[in-house]
């Protein structure tokens, strides 16, 4: 399954134009400033912008083309709001129920019970949604929109109205989520760090046009655009559990270009996992560094570069074997190591976040 | 005491406002949901008509109700035509005009109860799979349940309260179009004072505990919901 879209939406002086083709699966965040679009696009896809404005597929079903219009109740997309917008009048069971309830039975693909456990929702059932922490309402909203069983999973910020205790605890939930449910979720987001965690594909939006699209590792560490720039700049890279080094507690996880060594950590982890690693995190070196403390140490290409701001420039470069990093440097030390497209050198890489 | 004929007019009146408060909760919604939400150019035409019997003199409204529901009028013609009853000066009569009289007391607060109500819910139902008209029920209803309440109270009180268009319109007919406010004009007409205190007290009593009904719904309600 795929979803093509094409839409074009002027609200006055803004205009939304965009051409997008988006996998079927996974998570697809749509990223960029507040402003850009991104929620209007995910509006549109649901149906709650004013038709007659475009086309819209999903896997072999229309949706929306000239002159047909599937209205939002027939669209079977689950939508997570900003604000959780949970019914007053229902108890946190009444709100879970109501699209439960709605979906037919042949269609329910996850049931009731698994759904509240996923979220931790037990002792909340019975609660009434005035009582309700913010974190709290985001989780049963998020509950709410997979009881009804929808193809397709739309989120619009969903942490960004919380604190920064409940955003942790529910983007560990939505790590969860992604792991477990097999439905493809479009993420919108102006959150760096949400994305190196959830999306496995990325959709850049300025100004109600698309930047670019594509796998998520691939576009993180594009040097030509703005998130290989940012403060907290980062690569990810998707590994497996190679084993474990019992004398020194370390985790052995293999990717294409070799092996990283991570400490444990208390961690049980297993499968595949995602390694985010900081462009901050990753050191250069033009030979292989011999008396080091960095266990991890890979040759690697220089791709391109680009300059952060007057002191420090980031670099791309290509892991022999597979995948991307990012290293962000001092001028100065670019100057001195010749830093140029297609200068085969060592990256030496500090720290590794990893995500089960 | 209550004589038989103010009984028979009590009773008029009750079943009056009673099918007249149906009537208009069942018109009202859809028009009070019509104007909280449209943006058509002609919306302040129509919220100028309904508004219309909150400052017309009631004569003018029952002057022009005669006209229309007379046997020579449009409407009145067109029942007599089709071999019903001409309405003038009957029950049917009676509740259309009092249907035209207390619109505006139903869908005034209707309309606000929808215009308040976040929009949002609306498009959160609509992803949860919910039809128009399920929304409408299972979102809109429960969440406006006060504007409903304070509908129903307002309309049903007006229309035991009103005079002008049912003399109008109505006439005096005991049994049929006689209302409580006509027969407390006649009995003061004729002098019979005590009769008069019984009923005029008695609406003075009911108008009360129906007012007092509805602010208390709408304290509880804003008590309840912060």
């Amino acid at each position: 399954m795929t979803l093509s879209a094409r839409f074009r939406i002027a609200r006055g002086a803004f205009v939304l134009e965009v051409d997008l083709e988006l996998p079927g699966e996974g998570v697809t965040a749509l990223f960029g400033p507040s402003g850009c679009g991104k929620t209007t696009l995910l509006r549109a896809i649901a149906g709650l912008e004013s038709c007659h404005c475009g086309r819209l597929k999903v896997g072999h079903q229309v949706w929306q083309e000239r002159g047909h219009c599937l209205p939002t109740h027939r669209r079977a997309v689950g939508y997570v709001f900003q604000e959780a917008n949970l019914f007053p009048h229902l108890s946190v069971r009444g709100n879970l129920e109501y699209g439960w309830k709605r979906a037919p039975a042949a269609e329910r693909r996850i049931s009731f019970d698994q759904v509240v456990v996923l979220l931790g929702l037990e002792p909340l059932l019975e609660r009434r949604i005035r009582g309700l922490s913010g974190g709290e309402r985001q989780r049963v909203a998020i509950a709410r929109a997979l009881l009804a069983s929808p193809r397709l999973l739309l989120m619009d910020e969903p942490l960004a109205a919380l604190d920064e205790a409940s955003r942790e605890s529910l983007l560990e939930s939505l790590e969860r989520l992604r792991g477990t449910l097999a439905i493809p979720m479009l993420y919108v987001t102006h959150s760096q760090r949400e994305v190196g965690r959830l999306a496995d594909h990325l959709v850049l939006m300025e100004a109600g046009r698309i930047r670019a699209s594509g796998p998520v590792e691939e576009l993180l560490t594009r040097t030509d655009l703005p998130l290989a720039r940012a403060a907290d700049a980062e690569a990810v890279i998707e590994a497996e559990v190679a084993g474990r080094d019992e004398r020194y507690h370390l985790l052995r996880l293999r990717f294409g270009g070799g092996e990283f060594l991570v400490p444990e950590a208390g961690r049980r982890v297993e499968g595949r996992v995602r390694l985010r690693i900081l462009a901050r995190d990753v050191a250069l070196a033009l030979e292989r560094p011999r008396a080091t403390s960095v266990l991890n140490v890979f040759p690697a290409v220089v791709e391109s570069l680009a300059s952060v701001n007057d002191a420090q420039v980031v670099v791309r470069l290509a892991v022999e074997g597979g995948g991307h990093v990012l290293s962000r440097i001092t001028r100065r030390s670019a100057d001195a190591l010749g830093i140029a497209p297609g200068l085969r050198l060592f990256a030496q890489v500090k720290s590794v976040a990893l995500m089960g | 005491m209550l004589s038989g004929a103010d009984l028979a007019a009590l009773q008029v009146t009750l079943r009056l406002a009673l099918i007249t408060t149906l009537i208009l909760l069942l018109l009202g919604t859809p028009l009070a949901w019509w104007l909280a939400r449209s943006r058509a150019w002609f919306r302040p035409v129509v919220e100028a008509v309904v508004a219309l019997p909150l400052v017309l003199p009631p004569t003018v409204l029952g002057f022009y109700l005669l006209i229309l529901l007379g046997p020579e009028g449009a409407l009145g013609g067109l029942v007599t035509a089709l071999g019903g009853r001409p309405l003038a000066f009957t029950f049917s009569g009676l509740v259309i005009g009092s249907v035209l009289y207390s619109l505006p007391f139903v869908v005034q607060p209707l309309q606000t109860a929808f215009s308040t109500l976040d929009r949002r819910l609306l498009e959160a139902s609509a992803t949860l799979r919910a039809p128009p008209f399920d929304r409408f029920v299972s979102v809109v209803v429960p969440l406006s349940r006060s504007g409903f309440i304070t509908a129903a109270v307002l309309g049903f009180a007006h229309t035991v309260g009103e005079f002008g268009v049912v003399l109008m319109i109505g006439g005096n007919i005991p049994g049929e179009t006689q209302v409580l406010s006509i027969a407390i004009y006649d009995h003061v007409e004729a002098l019979e004072y005590t009769s008069a205190h019984w009923l005029a007290g008695g609406l003075l009593l009911l108008s009360f505990l129906l007012l007092l009904t509805v602010y208390l719904v709408n304290r509880r309600w804003s008590v309840a919901h912060p």
